[in-house]
C-alpha cells in the first residue's frame, strides 16, 4: 500500500516540478501573448493581470503591420533560408558524395579541410567576408545575405557520413544501369538520404531565420531586413511606447518557425540537435 | 550473345595481390561458374569483367573487341547482385525500368517533372511498359508490379533483379552470389529456375559462387579459382572425377574427399596405409597423398580397416566416419542402404577400386597413374 | 572499334605477354570525382580558410575599411587591446556570462531530461514546452523579455512586489544588467541540453539498473550515482563544451537590449569585436580581437575532442 502511495507522489511531485518548470519556460510566450491583446492603457499600469479587460489584439497587429513591413521582412526571410538551403545542397550533395564513395587524389586532405572548417565559429570570418564583398560591390543585397552560407562544410559531413551507409552494390548497379557519377548523387544518394535532408534543412532554416548578427552587418536597406532585424528595429523605433504592438510585432515574426515547430516537433528537436553535434 | 576473354588479368589492392594472372575464355552462350573460397578473387574477376573495377594490368575482349577503354553501362552487360541493389525508392516498376529510361530517353526527358511533359515521351513509355509487362509475365513477378523492395520477399526481389538485368537484352549476364541472402530451400528452387533461364534465354551467364554445389548442378562449366589463380576449368564431371590439384579435388565434392598419407616406393608403385595399390606412377619415389570420394569406399570388405566413430544418416543416404587406429585419420564413407547401418564403435573392413584412386604430389599437382606393372600381379603363370 | 585483324590474335594470349593498360574508366571516376567536389572547394576557399587566414593577417595591419593603403605594424593592435580596459571588461563579462550560464543552462537541462524520464506520462508535451525557447527568434523573445523586466510594468517585478520583495531595475542597473542577460541566456539554452541529455538517458541500456538494483542500489540518488552520471559521462561533456561555447558567442541579446551598457557591465567580446569592426571600421583592430576570441573557441573545442578521446564507455 505505501509503495503506491510513494510511487504516486513521486508521480505528483514530478509533475509539480516541470509544470513549475514549464510555467517559467512560457512564461514570455504567454505574457507577449497577453501584452499583445491589451490597449496601451492597461500595459502602462501597475497592477498585473494577464487576460486583457479590452481584447486589443487586432488593433495592436493593425498598427504594427503599419508600423513596419512585416509581411515583407517575412517573405526575406522565406527567400533568405530556401535559397541558402537549396544552394547548401546543391554544393554540399555532390562533394560528399565523391567523399564517401569515389576515390581520388587529395581525397583524405580535402575530408579533413571539411572537419578543420566545422572548428570555425561564424563570427571569425565576418570581417573578411565583409571586406570582400564590398570589394565586389555585392553589400546591401540578398547575395550579402546568401553566399556567405552556400557552404555548409558540416552539411558536406553530415551528408558523407551518411552516405557511407548506402551500400556499394547500388551505386554499382547505378553504373551498370548507365547513371552518370553526377546522376547518382541526385537519383541514388538524395532518395536515400531523405531523413538527414530534412533533419539538415530544419537546422539550416531554422539557423538562418533566427541570425541576428550577419544581416545586421551587411545590410543597411529597410526592404531586405529579415525578421530578427525587424524586431530590432522596430523596438529602437518605439523605444518604450507602444508596447503592445511590439508585442504583436514579435509573435509575428516567431510565428511562422513556432507553428512549423508544433507539427513537426520530433523532425524539428532532430534537425536542431544537430546544431549541438555541429 | 558473347564471348569473353580474359588475357593476364592482375589486380591488387593497397599492395595484396588479388589477382595473379587469369587467363580464360568463356564461350558463346555458356553457363560457367566462377568456384572457389571467400577471398579467391572471383567477385573481384566477375566486377573486372562487368568494368566496375580497372584492372591492373591483362585485357578484357569480348566478342574479339577490347572493352577496357568502355564503361559498364556501355559493355551491353548486366549483372545480378548478391544483395540485388534494388533501388529502394522506386517501384518494382521503375526498377526494372531504369536501364531502359537511361538508354532510350534523352536527358531532357529524364528530368522529374519537365520530362512526361514532352511530346515523345509518351510513345517511349507506352514501349518501356510493353517490354516490362512481358519480362514480368516471364518472371512471374507480374502482380508485384507497383509494390517497392522493402515490400517484396528475398526469393521475389531477386526475381525483380534479374528482370532489371533482362530487360537489357545484354550480351551476357553477370552473376555475384545471387542466392546467397535466400534461405536453403528457396536457394534450391532458385537454382532450377536460374537454369532454367539460361536454357530458355540460350545467353552467356558467368555465375559466381562460393557453393560448390550450386556449381555443380547449375553450370556447363566450372573454372576453380583459389588465392587469386585459376586453377583448373572444365565441365562439372571433369573438375569432380579428373582433379588436376588436390585443393579442387577438396572444395569439390560433399562430404569432401577423403585424402590419405602414402608412398611413392621406388618402383613407382603406390602404398597406402602401409598396403600396396595396383596402381603404378612414373612420378619420383617420395610422399604422396592420395584421395578416394566417400562414396567411392567399399564397406565390409578390403585391406584396410577402421572404427565407426559417427553416423549420419541422412535417410535417403547415410555418412559413416571411421577412425583408422595408428594413423590418426578420420575416413567419411557413403552408404546407400540404411537398412543395415554399422553399430557405433564397431570394426569395418573396407577397401577401394583402383580407379577410384586419385593420387597428388607433395606440392598438390595430379600424378598421372597407369594400371600396375604386370610383374605385380600375382597371377598364376599360364603355360 | 579494332579493325579486323586484332580479332584474330584475340585467340589465347599467353600469360607472359601481359599488357599494362591504363584503365580509362578508373581514372574517369577520379575525373568526376573533381568535378563534383570544385564548387564546394572554391566556396570553402573564398568563404571559409581564406577569411580564416585573412582575420588572423589582418590583425598584423592598420586597415580601416575605405582606407587607400594599410600598413604592417606587427603587433600593435595585440598591444592596444591588450592595454584597453573595455578589452578586459568585455572579456571579463564574457567569462563571467559563460560561468554563468553554463552551469546553470547544464544543470537546468540535466534535471528537466531526468525529471522528464522518471516518469512516463507526458513526455513529449514536456519535451516540446522545453523546446519552445530554443526555436523561437532569440531577437523576438529578448525584446518580449525586455518588457517582462520592465521596473514600473514588468512581469517579473510586478511578481516580486506581489510577493513582498524588492524589485530591480534589471536591464538598467550596471549590478543587475548582466545578470539579467545570464537569465535571459539560461532560459534559451536549456531546452536544447534538455534535448541532448534526453537522447543520452535513452541509451543507457535497462539492464544496468536491473544490476544495480540487484547489487542493492534501490534509492534514486544511488542509481544516479552509480549508473546514470558515469553513463553519462561523454554526453555531458559534450554538453558542457558546446554550451560553452556558445555563450563565449554571445551577442543578438547585449547589442538588441543593452548595447554594452549600463556602463559597459554587459559588453561582451563580440559584441566589442562588432563596434569596432563595423562600426568603427577599424578592421584590422577587429580581427585581432576576433583572433582573441577564436583562441578561446578553439581550446574549448580542443578541450572536448581531447576529453571525449579519453571518454570512459562501453557500449
Amino acid at each position: 500500500m505505501s509503495h503506491t502511495h510513494s510511487v504516486t507522489l513521486r508521480a505528483i511531485l514530478r509533475h509539480v516540478l516541470l509544470i513549475a518548470g514549464a510555467a517559467i519556460m512560457l512564461a514570455p510566450f504567454i505574457w507577449m501573448i497577453s501584452t499583445a491583446s491589451k490597449p496601451q492603457t492597461e500595459i502602462f499600469s501597475s497592477e498585473l493581470h494577464l487576460i486583457p479587460h479590452h481584447f486589443a489584439l487586432a488593433e495592436n497587429l493593425r498598427e504594427a503591420f503599419a508600423k513596419a513591413n512585416l509581411l515583407r521582412f517575412l517573405l526575406n526571410g522565406v527567400i533568405v533560408t530556401i535559397s541558402i538551403f537549396v544552394l547548401q545542397i546543391m554544393v554540399a550533395l555532390p562533394a560528399a558524395y565523391a567523399l564517401a564513395k569515389l576515390r581520388f587524389v587529395g581525397r583524405q586532405t580535402l575530408f579533413a579541410l571539411v572537419l578543420f572548417g566545422i572548428l570555425i565559429p561564424p563570427q571569425a570570418t565576418a570581417i573578411p567576408v565583409f571586406l570582400l564583398l564590398h570589394e565586389v560591390g555585392l553589400l546591401d543585397s540578398y547575395a550579402a545575405l546568401v553566399l556567405p552560407f552556400t557552404i555548409s562544410v558540416f552539411g558536406i559531413f553530415l551528408m558523407r557520413q551518411f552516405f557511407k551507409t548506402v551500400p556499394d552494390d547500388l551505386v554499382d548497379a547505378a553504373r551498370m544501369d548507365g547513371i552518370s557519377e553526377f546522376g547518382i548523387v541526385w537519383r541514388v544518394m538524395l532518395p536515400a538520404a531523405i531523413p538527414a535532408v530534412t533533419a539538415f534543412g530544419i537546422f539550416s532554416v531554422v539557423a538562418h531565420w533566427n541570425d541576428y548578427f550577419w544581416p545586421l552587418i551587411v545590410l543597411n536597406s529597410e526592404q531586405l531586413r529579415t525578421p530578427p532585424l525587424a524586431v530590432a528595429h522596430f523596438r529602437n523605433n518605439e523605444a518604450g511606447t507602444s508596447y503592445g504592438p511590439l508585442m504583436a510585432a514579435a509573435m509575428v515574426i516567431i510565428a511562422p518557425l513556432v507553428i512549423a515547430f508544433l507539427f513537426a516537433q520530433r523532425r524539428f528537436i532532430e534537425g536542431i540537435t544537430l546544431t549541438g553535434i555541429k | 550473345m558473347a564471348q569473353i576473354e580474359l588475357s593476364a588479368i592482375r589486380k591488387s589492392f593497397d599492395g595484396t595481390d588479388v589477382l595473379k594472372g587469369i587467363d580464360f575464355r568463356i564461350e558463346d552462350g555458356e553457363f560457367i561458374s566462377l568456384v572457389g573460397p571467400s577471398g579467391c578473387g572471383k567477385s573481384t574477376l566477375l566486377r573486372i569483367i562487368a568494368g566496375l573495377e580497372p584492372q591492373n594490368s591483362g585485357e578484357v575482349r569480348i566478342d574479339g573487341h577490347s572493352v577496357d577503354a568502355i564503361r559498364p553501362s556501355a559493355r551491353n552487360l548486366a549483372m545480378v547482385f548478391q544483395s540485388y541493389a534494388l533501388y529502394p525508392h522506386l517501384s518494382t516498376f521503375d526498377n526494372i525500368a531504369v536501364p531502359l529510361r537511361m538508354r532510350r530517353l534523352s536527358a531532357i526527358e529524364r528530368l522529374p517533372l519537365l520530362g512526361p511533359l514532352l511530346p515523345g515521351r509518351r510513345a517511349k513509355e507506352r514501349a518501356i511498359r510493353a517490354d516490362i509487362t512481358a519480362i514480368a509475365e516471364q518472371l512471374d513477378i507480374a502482380p508485384l508490379l507497383r509494390r517497392k523492395p522493402g515490400q517484396l520477399s528475398g526469393g521475389q526481389r531477386q526475381r525483380v533483379a534479374v528482370g532489371r538485368a533482362m530487360v537489357r537484352e545484354p550480351r551476357a549476364f553477370l552473376f555475384d552470389e545471387p542466392l546467397s541472402n535466400l534461405d536453403a530451400k528457396l536457394r534450391v528452387h532458385m537454382r532450377a529456375e536460374l537454369a532454367e533461364l539460361h536454357r530458355r534465354l540460350e545467353a552467356t551467364f558467368v555465375y559466381v559462387t562460393h557453393d560448390q554445389a550450386e556449381a555443380m548442378t547449375m553450370s556447363s562449366r566450372i573454372a576453380v579459382m583459389m588465392g587469386g589463380e585459376l586453377i583448373q576449368a572444365g565441365t562439372p564431371a571433369q573438375i569432380y572425377n579428373d582433379p588436376g590439384d588436390i585443393r579442387v579435388a577438396e572444395f569439390i565434392g560433399s562430404p569432401k574427399i577423403n585424402i590419405l598419407p602414402g608412398r611413392i616406393r621406388k618402383d613407382g608403385g603406390i602404398d597406402v596405409l602401409g598396403t600396396a595399390l595396383r596402381l603404378a606412377c612414373n612420378a619420383t619415389a617420395g610422399d604422396c597423398r592420395v584421395g578416394v570420394r566417400p562414396e567411392r569406399i567399399e564397406l565390409g570388405a578390403g585391406p584396410f580397416s577402421g572404427s565407426v566413430v559417427h553416423l549420419e544418416n541422412l535417410g535417403a543416404e547415410a555418412f559413416v566416419h571411421l577412425a583408422i587406429e595408428g594413423a590418426g585419420l578420420r575416413l567419411i564413407a557413403r552408404l546407400a542402404d540404411v537398412r543395415h547401418l554399422p553399430a557405433m564403435g564397431s570394426t569395418l573392413a573396407f577397401g577401394f577400386a583402383p580407379d577410384a584412386v586419385r593420387v597428388f604430389d607433395p606440392a598438390g599437382k595430379r600424378i598421372e597413374l597407369r594400371a600396375e606393372q604386370p610383374e605385380r600381379i600375382r597371377e598364376p603363370a599360364h603355360v | 572499334m579494332s579493325d579486323g585483324s586484332m580479332t584474330i590474335d584475340a585467340a589465347i594470349v599467353p600469360a607472359a605477354a601481359a599488357r599494362q593498360t591504363l584503365p580509362a574508366h578508373g581514372s574517369r571516376r577520379a575525373y568526376a570525382a573533381y568535378a563534383l567536389v570544385t564548387p564546394a572547394v572554391a566556396l570553402m576557399l573564398v568563404m571559409l580558410l581564406g577569411p580564416l587566414a585573412g582575420v588572423i593577417a589582418l590583425s598584423f595591419t592598420d586597415y580601416q575599411l575605405g582606407a587607400p593603403h594599410f600598413s604592417w605594424i606587427g603587433l600593435a593592435n595585440y598591444q592596444d587591446l591588450f592595454a584597453d580596459k573595455v578589452f578586459w571588461t568585455a572579456l571579463r563579462n564574457t567569462l563571467t556570462y559563460v560561468v554563468v550560464v553554463v552551469p546553470g543552462a547544464v544543470i537546468a537541462g540535466l534535471g528537466i531530461a531526468l525529471l522528464i524520464q522518471s516518469g512516463t506520462s507526458l513526455r513529449s508535451l514536456y519535451r516540446t514546452i522545453y523546446f519552445l525557447p530554443v526555436m523561437a527568434t532569440l531577437i523576438a523573445m529578448a525584446v518580449v523579455w525586455e518588457f517582462m523586466l520592465h521596473p514600473q510594468f514588468g512581469l517579473v517585478n510586478g511578481l516580486l512586489r506581489g510577493a513582498g520583495l524588492p524589485a530591480f531595475a534589471w536591464l538598467q542597473d550596471r549590478n543587475t544588467a548582466l545578470y539579467a542577460l545570464c537569465a535571459i541566456g539560461i532560459w534559451q539554452a536549456v531546452g536544447f541540453n534538455m534535448v541532448l541529455f534526453l537522447a543520452g538517458l535513452v541509451s543507457i541500456p535497462k539492464q544496468l539498473y536491473e544490476a544495480a538494483e540487484i547489487d542493492g542500489a534501490s534509492s534514486g540518488w544511488a542509481r544516479f550515482r552509480l549508473v546514470t552520471w558515469p553513463m553519462l559521462g561523454p554526453v555531458t561533456t559534450f554538453v558542457v563544451v558546446i554550451s560553452g561555447i556558445r555563450s563565449f558567442q554571445v551577442f543578438d541579446t547585449v547589442h538588441v537590449l543593452t548595447k554594452g551598457g549600463p556602463s559597459k557591465s554587459t559588453e561582451v567580446l563580440i559584441h566589442t569585436m562588432y563596434t569596432e569592426g563595423f562600426e568603427f571600421f577599424r578592421s584590422g583592430y577587429a580581427a585581432a580581437i576576433t583572433v582573441v576570441f577564436l583562441v578561446f573557441v578553439l581550446a574549448l573545442t580542443l578541450i572536448k575532442s581531447r576529453l571525449a578521446d579519453r571518454g570512459v564507455h562501453y557500449t
